[in-house]
């Protein structure tokens, strides 16, 4: 194992640089998954300052203008810069060895895509430091963006963008590498489930994202420039945004949820020793999810006054998702009926997210009644469905993929009783913070408000609320803690800890920088596992071993993304003094100089030889 | 396939822009970027179409276009789109020195429309005081079809930089991909601008 050694002398400054330059697949996951976490954290910590603010009536906890700033940036912050990433991470983990390649596609636009994601994030949350964070909500309707003062909005305009160029990258290398890089035998009906919604999902991202590009744009030009898209007095119309935002924006809940159920069918599976039953439907409805998100952005919109024939169309496209989401819930029963259940941390969040998903879904449907909607409508009902989906559905499953996942990615189990208090503590929470919130939405509370009166009958549910924020809170610091001892005193765990059933688990963990040394012939769904059941240890071969042509790393990626993050603020500080315009040209000389010069630039990687891929085996 | 092989091929295939694996993940991965670029032009044109009588007391559209300029503006964009599948002709035959003709002959017909624009644009601002800040509708016709005029520029710098990159080298495997793409996107930007032509323009003065 000569390149373990070298790994162990490396300096800091050499593994820095290592990861700087990287466009292997694996690590790049590993910096989604370090980013979206520290994200996670900071949106979390924003959760906690609105939830003790509203502890008691009339609270005096934060001013009413950071409690603007704290609900937009929780918002965006958890969207954008958490759950989006660390989906994206296990997207990077785990897609490309599940169809049998080596890297995805694009190995450097991979790399382009983290790094436009990460700098986007960090322009988001510079306005904290310069006089105050966007303030306009995370989905920021205009007018109330357009005449929000000092730079808050707009580094919410320019970060989001930045970011969302990353992820529309990351989203096309992924279409590709799923369409061009599978493995000899894996056809399409072959993929596992989470491949699939990856899929999906990308493609999603591929459709979805340039509608908040282009929203983006015509408010950067209406702040920044003078333009008047949104401004009545110039005959503008403020609900432009709102369809740009939300065409965006619906299909952006489906990119998150879709990879959500997928991770939930790997562990369903692989825990129940069963096949996932009812594959087809649940390709069938990963996909036909995918077609009626881009059907119903309207829904949120029902109280604009769209009037009865637009409202009722997008009421009962909203209601027909039931149909296919209901699917997918019965097949993860049936799945489960009969198994040999093994009930440890990932399956936990499994089994938590059925009932509790069902009823994010069901208050969907609820909302989605355009007529009832009316009473909903910006209330903490609606505050408490989306987060029964979001964090139900996304987080326990970015939850249950972290401790599923993590001995593949790291190569050590994490440990399984704070697992399970992470677990508790968080469901308990989780189910305190946000059930009574549903009551507290139908007696009237609106979203969004600093403070509410005495002797409304809000006061018990809303400290009831605070508390189970602090349980959830307390739980993600055991996660925490699980993370460093585990990394500090885990012990080593083999291929396949979980005798599980799909390709990932047939080669090390974690893997050689290469994946595969041969590439795997797949003769099924769940290819280990037929393997296995016939009596191998590992994948049949699709190939003799022979060269492998691997991808160069490149700083190019990091360079370019650096490039707009310094336009950035140059878009930004030119409204008050045109000597920043300087900066827009510096940062887009940059970017694009970095641009041109991967262009001229021959880049043809390098090769892996035989000899040693068979010395290294002998070793 | 060695590093010697794509960049010296003892013989060009008939597809030299997908003879490699990184030459078909570029060919698919680029059709896809179009769909997202479809979404976003889409975007900008339901934005015209919401705001295009909004003219905030200004100048309607059909007090300021004019077809007769933008008839030869769309000649010059077709024109080019045509001559750009010669060059991608004569790719395919392994003619580099041909090639690298009718792409300089695309890049000329591009810069003639930019330069049309450009000076369209300057009438509208200076005669008629028509901007991006004057209403809402002059706001989305600078931001459609600056869009529009902003991927022509990228279009021409790509198309030259390749031509420049590769003048000495002639065709291999490795930037035939390239050439493939660059002219796929010039086609986008074609039939982006039969839209414009027929929604803005035409739609604009009927």
């Amino acid at each position: 194992m000569s390149t373990m050694v070298a790994t162990n002398k490396r300096s800091f400054g050499s593994t820095l640089w290592d990861y700087l330059t990287t466009v292997d697949h694996k690590k790049i996951a590993i910096m989604y998954l370090i980013a979206g976490g520290f994200f996670f954290i900071v949106g979390g910590l924003e959760a906690l300052a609105i939830r003790w603010q509203l502890v008691k009536p009339m609270n005096d906890f934060v001013s009413a203008g950071l409690y603007n700033e704290l609900i937009t940036m929780h918002g965006t912050t958890m969207i954008f810069l958490a759950a989006m990433p660390l989906i994206f991470a296990f997207m990077n983990a785990v897609v490309p060895l599940q169809i049998g390649a080596r890297d995805v596609a694009f190995p450097f636009l991979n790399s382009l895509g983290f790094w436009l994601f990460l700098f986007g994030g960090i322009l988001l949350n510079v306005g904290w430091i310069t006089g105050g964070a966007a303030d306009a909500g995370w989905t920021a309707y205009a007018p109330l963006s357009i005449i929000s003062p000092g730079e808050g909005v707009d580094y919410y305009v320019l970060g989001l963008q930045i970011s969302g160029a990353g992820t529309l990258i990351g989203g096309i290398n992924f279409l590709v590498t799923i369409v061009n890089m599978r493995a000899p035998g894996m056809t399409y009906m072959r993929m596992p489930l989470f491949t699939w919604t990856a899929f999906v999902a990308s493609a999603l991202i591929l459709f979805a994202f340039p509608a908040l590009t282009v929203g983006l744009f015509l408010m950067m030009f209406d702040r920044l420039f003078g333009s008047g898209f949104f401004d009545p007095n110039m005959g503008g119309n403020a609900v432009i945004w709102q369809h740009l935002f939300w065409i965006f924006g619906h299909p952006e809940v489906y990119i998150l949820a879709l990879p959500a159920f997928g991770i939930f069918s790997e562990i369903i599976s692989t825990f129940s020793k069963k096949r996932l039953f009812g594959y087809s439907a649940m390709v069938f409805a990963t996909v036909l999810i995918g077609f009626l998100g881009f059907m119903v952005w309207a829904h949120h919109m029902f109280t604009v006054g769209m009037g009865p024939a637009a409202n009722s169309i997008f009421a009962v496209a909203t209601m027909a998702i039931a149909i296919p989401t209901g699917i997918k819930i019965f097949n993860w029963l049936f799945t489960l009926w009969g198994g040999n259940i093994t009930i440890n941390t990932a399956m936990l969040y499994s089994l938590g997210f059925i009932p509790t998903f069902t009823m994010g879904g069901m208050t969907g449907v609820m909302v989605a009644a355009a007529s009832a909607d009316y009473q909903y409508h910006d209330s903490y009902f609606v505050v408490a469905h989306f987060h029964y989906v979001i964090v139900g559905g996304v987080v326990f499953a970015l939850f249950a993929a972290t401790h599923y996942w993590w001995p593949k990615m790291f190569g050590k189990i994490l440990n399984e009783t704070l697992g399970k208090i992470t677990f508790w503590l968080f469901f308990i929470g989780f189910h305190m913070t946000f059930f009574i919130q549903h009551f507290l939405g139908l007696m009237g509370m609106p979203r969004r408000y600093w403070v509410y009166l005495e002797d409304q009958n809000l006061d018990l549910g809303n400290a009831i609320s605070t508390v189970g924020a602090f349980l959830m809170g307390l739980g993600t610091i055991v996660l925490l803690y699980n993370v460093v001892i585990t990394s500090v005193k885990g012990e080593k765990v083999g291929p396949d800890p979980w005798d599980a059933r799909t390709l990932e688990w047939a080669i090390p963990s974690p893997p050689p920088f290469y994946n595969f040394k041969q590439l795997p012939l797949i003769r099924g769904l769940d290819p280990l596992w037929i393997e296995k059941t016939e009596g191998r240890s590992g994948m049949t071969p699709a190939e003799p071993i022979g060269d492998i042509h691997m991808p160069n790393n490149s700083i190019l990626p990091f360079v370019m993304s650096l490039g707009f993050f310094i336009a950035g603020f140059g878009f930004i500080y030119q409204k008050y003094d045109a000597i920043w315009l300087s900066l827009i040209f510096i940062g887009m000389g940059i970017a694009l100089g970095a641009m041109l010069t991967r262009s001229i630039k021959d880049d043809l990687g390098y090769h892996i030889h035989k000899e040693d891929l068979e010395k290294e085996a002998k070793e | 396939m060695s590093e010697h092989d794509v960049l010296n091929p003892k013989q060009m295939p008939l597809n030299p822009e997908k003879a490699t694996l990184e030459g078909k993940n570029k060919f698919i991965g680029f059709w896809f970027f179009l769909g997202g670029e479809t979404v976003l032009f889409a975007s900008l044109f339901g934005t015209y179409l919401a705001l295009n009588n909004s003219t905030n007391g200004g100048k309607s559209s059909e007090e300021l276009f004019t077809l007769e300029l933008v008839f030869i503006m769309t000649m010059l964009l077709l024109t080019s789109s045509l001559t750009s599948v010669y060059a991608m002709y004569h790719m395919k035959n392994n003619a580099f020195k041909k090639m690298q003709l009718w792409l300089g002959i695309t890049v000329a017909l591009g810069l003639g429309f930019l330069g049309l624009e450009i000076y369209e644009f300057y009438h509208y601002i200076h005669h008629y005081e028509f901007t991006l800040r004057s209403s809402a509708f002059g706001s989305a016709f600078y931001t459609l079809v600056g869009f529009h005029g902003g991927h022509v520029v990228f279009g021409l710098s790509w198309i030259v930089a390749l031509m420049i990159r590769n003048s000495k080298r002639g065709l291999n495997l490795y930037n035939a991909p390239k050439f493939y793409i660059a002219s796929l996107y010039w086609h986008f930007i074609d039939v982006v601008w039969v839209f414009i032509f027929t929604v803005v323009y035409l739609m604009g003065v009927l």
